[in-house]
């Protein structure tokens, strides 16, 4: 007994020390938006990514590079889940550099999003895990598990932190934000109410703009979350039936040595 | 090959005598799985088959990974999520071999923990111990040279801030920093040889595991009550121990499936927790990341390293002493590998003629002490280098160096054991008691 109080002790100290490694961080407000892909049972919601995909590639793409995607992983399952021919039509849109001929052609779905460095904007294929939203060691480990780490919540926090303020530091513009850490960032506001024009005709102000690229810039970054949380379910279901004919099996096994009834 | 009297393979049929005369394998394999096991071993004796999970685990996965990683500077980053996004089960093999190098630590540190509460290391078992730190140290070594290998900014920064300790040295310093990376920086020389040697020395491990292994194997396994198995005759001995199989290779795997239930969910279901952000943006060694954290089984050794500034008195002296040769960075260095130094040499501090702790009342209070101290210098060792911190992490490295170098080789001396049972059986017996001895009491 003594020894199993002794591992939780040890357990549970390990998963702090773990948190606390995070907890270092800035004084800049995270709003909690809540995703559909939280939580073990979350899901990527397919028409969210799609009207994210459009709000990346009609505001973000301008500056922003997304050079680890490739276009037919838009048709990838659990994904935004375009259709053959649709990946097609989009990859279309994009101008693809060709190093051997040295000139751009229209994109194939074997491409993938070019990269942008022109702007000295950060390249977004991996960024909602990049950043970590929810600092502090307490109940981080209960809020990794529901929420995940809040990479989503700072992309949309930063696209809707906006505050008004400008400022001139060394020839640049900044401008007051406040999810950034230290207030000011260098993007200018990028979107503003009913700038991208759905299709669905789903709300198109800020804040749901926001979210939605936030969503899809998610999807990005971890293209495999469905397909890892069905692992989850599937490694927890045949374990535990393990864990229980294991258990019998000692407990049978055992019986005989501690003198017990089997 | 073990010490304890059991009973042998004996060949019987034509070819398994033809085998056994030419190659004595099967009677090797038999005395491994059959060796007699004391009966009153606790859940925490587990932690060696995780371990030897874990290692399996981590050269799987880490094989397959290789075939899909590129060790180039520009390549690196771009490769890893190559595999997380092209290759099959790419993102499996990759978040279970990142969150199994934390379970192999997790259960290493358990495993440490069991060996210094039930004196594991003392005589006969002082090279079993040895061993042990030599694959904790490669352990480590592996650990922090794979941290590298997806060139994060953390990967980057932190292959930046350890290789720098070997700058540390007074002399000959900058000259071995120079010669590890392969260069005057981090660069793509390092990358190279740390892929290199992160493939490497895992073997070496396999290695140093097997000679763990066969040296406790020789003295046979300790046990909670630290009463060795009597040795008299074969029957003797039966009454203190059972057969490693069954009866323990079953309750280890019913540990490891637990284990590995909750394994398996952080890596379905946040396999970046115990990870750090940062981590995800490409290294750039024109960007200096906020704060440079190490992987939590770190934290407590880097809480050691920056704890002694030149601002604290055994430091000053020491550096007055030596004319400056040590100063508070070397000074750090020293105390860091010091530290592990100090637990390696235990069984020769430890001075206390009982082996268990639970038969040691003051022990006891001095040994959770020192378990709270690892979590308060992880603590500390996470959180920027500033007060309160720095003062909290030079107390907890004080109490560190304490405990192995004054504590234990006192106590042996201050302190009045409990009685100790007087085998093995009797310790068992006193858990589970004789059906003919208390049939009517039980009812």
């Amino acid at each position: 007994m003594k020894s199993i109080i002794l591992s939780a002790l040890v357990a549970l100290g390990l998963s702090f020390g773990g948190t606390a490694a995070l907890a270092a961080g800035g004084e800049s407000h995270i709003e909690d938006y809540a995703f559909s892909f939280e939580g073990p049972f979350g899901k990527y919601d397919q028409d969210q990514l799609q009207r994210g995909l459009q709000v990346y590639t009609e505001v973000c793409a301008a500056c922003h590079g997304l050079r680890l995607v490739a276009f037919r992983n838009l048709g990838d399952e659990g994904g935004p889940s375009y259709g053959p021919e649709e990946v097609k039509a989009y990859a279309k849109t994009w101008d693809i550099y060709n190093a051997e001929l040295d000139e751009d052609l229209p994109g194939k779905p074997s491409d993938k999003f070019p990269a942008n460095t022109g702007a000295g904007a950060p390249d977004l294929s991996v960024m909602a895990k990049a950043r970590a939203g929810f600092h502090g060691p307490y109940g981080l480990l209960f809020n990794q598990l529901t929420k995940g780490m809040g990479g989503p919540e700072y992309i949309a926090s930063i696209l809707t932190g906006y505050d008004g303020h400008e400022s001139e530091q060394a020839g640049t513009t900044l401008y007051g934000n406040t999810a950034f850490p230290g207030g000011n960032i260098s993007m200018a506001p990028p979107l503003e109410d009913g700038l991208v024009e759905y299709a669905d005709g789903s709300k198109n102000d800020v804040v749901h703009m926001a979210q939605d690229v936030s969503a899809f810039l998610m999807w990005a970054a971890e293209p495999k979350l469905m397909a890892r949380k069905k692992f989850g379910f599937t490694a927890f279901i045949f374990l535990t039936i393990l864990g229980v004919l294991l258990y019998l099996t000692n407990k049978k096994l055992w019986a005989p040595i501690k003198r017990k009834d089997a | 090959m073990s010490g304890i009297p059991h009973d042998h393979y004996e060949p019987k049929s034509n070819i398994e005598k033809w085998l056994d005369a030419r190659l004595p394998i099967v009677g090797l394999i038999y005395g491994t799985i059959m060796i007699p096991t004391p009966k009153n071993l606790n859940w925490m004796w587990i932690w060696g088959i995780v371990l030897a999970f874990c290692l399996v685990l981590q050269l799987i996965t880490g094989i397959v990974l290789a075939m899909h990683y590129t060790p180039h500077v520009d390549m690196a980053f771009d490769s890893v999520e190559h595999i997380m996004r092209d290759v099959n089960a790419g993102w499996a093999m990759r978040y279970m071999h990142m969150n199994g190098a934390s379970l192999f630590f997790a259960a290493v540190y358990l495993h440490i923990f069991r060996g210094l509460y039930y004196g594991s290391y003392k005589a006969p078992r002082e090279i079993t111990w040895i061993i042990g730190m030599l694959i904790y140290l490669a352990m480590m070594a592996t650990a922090f040279m794979g941290y590298v290998l997806p060139w994060g900014q953390m990967s980057f920064w932190g292959a930046t801030v350890i290789t720098g300790l070997f700058g540390a040295i007074p002399g000959i310093g900058e000259a071995l920093q120079t010669w590890l990376l392969g260069g005057p920086a981090v660069d793509n020389a390092t990358l190279n040889r740390f892929f290199s040697l992160h493939y490497l020395i895992p073997f070496v491990i396999a290695a140093l595991v097997a000679v763990h292994i066969w040296a406790f194997h020789t003295t046979g396994n300790g046990n909670p009550s630290g009463v060795e198995v009597r040795r008299g005759s074969k029957e003797e001995a039966k009454k203190d121990t059972v057969p490693f199989w069954p009866y323990y290779v079953i309750k280890d795997l019913l540990a490891l499936v637990v284990i590995l239930i909750i394994f398996t969910a952080i890596i379905g279901f946040m396999p970046n927790f115990l990870g750090h952000p940062d981590n995800y943006i490409q290294a750039n060694p024109l960007v200096t990341p906020a704060h440079i954290v190490p992987e939590w089984f770190f934290l407590p050794f880097y809480a050691i390293l920056r704890a002694f500034t030149a601002d604290v008195m055994i430091v000053q002296i020491t550096s007055f002493i030596t004319g400056g040769i040590i100063d508070a960075k070397f000074f750090g260095v020293l105390a860091m590998f010091g530290s592990i130094a100090v637990m390696a040499l235990v069984p020769w501090l430890d001075t206390s003629s009982v082996r268990s702790g639970k038969y040691r009342p003051m022990f006891k209070y001095w040994y959770w002490l020192f378990i709270i101290d690892f979590f308060v210098l992880m603590w500390c060792g996470a959180m920027p280098a500033e007060p309160p911190y720095s003062l909290i992490s030079l107390y907890a490295s004080y109490y560190w160096f304490g405990y192995f170098l004054i504590i234990l080789p006192l106590l042996g001396v201050l302190e009045k054991p409990l009685p100790v049972p007087e085998t093995i059986e009797a310790d068992f017996d006193a858990h589970y008691p004789p059906k003919d001895a208390d049939a009517s009491a039980a009812k």
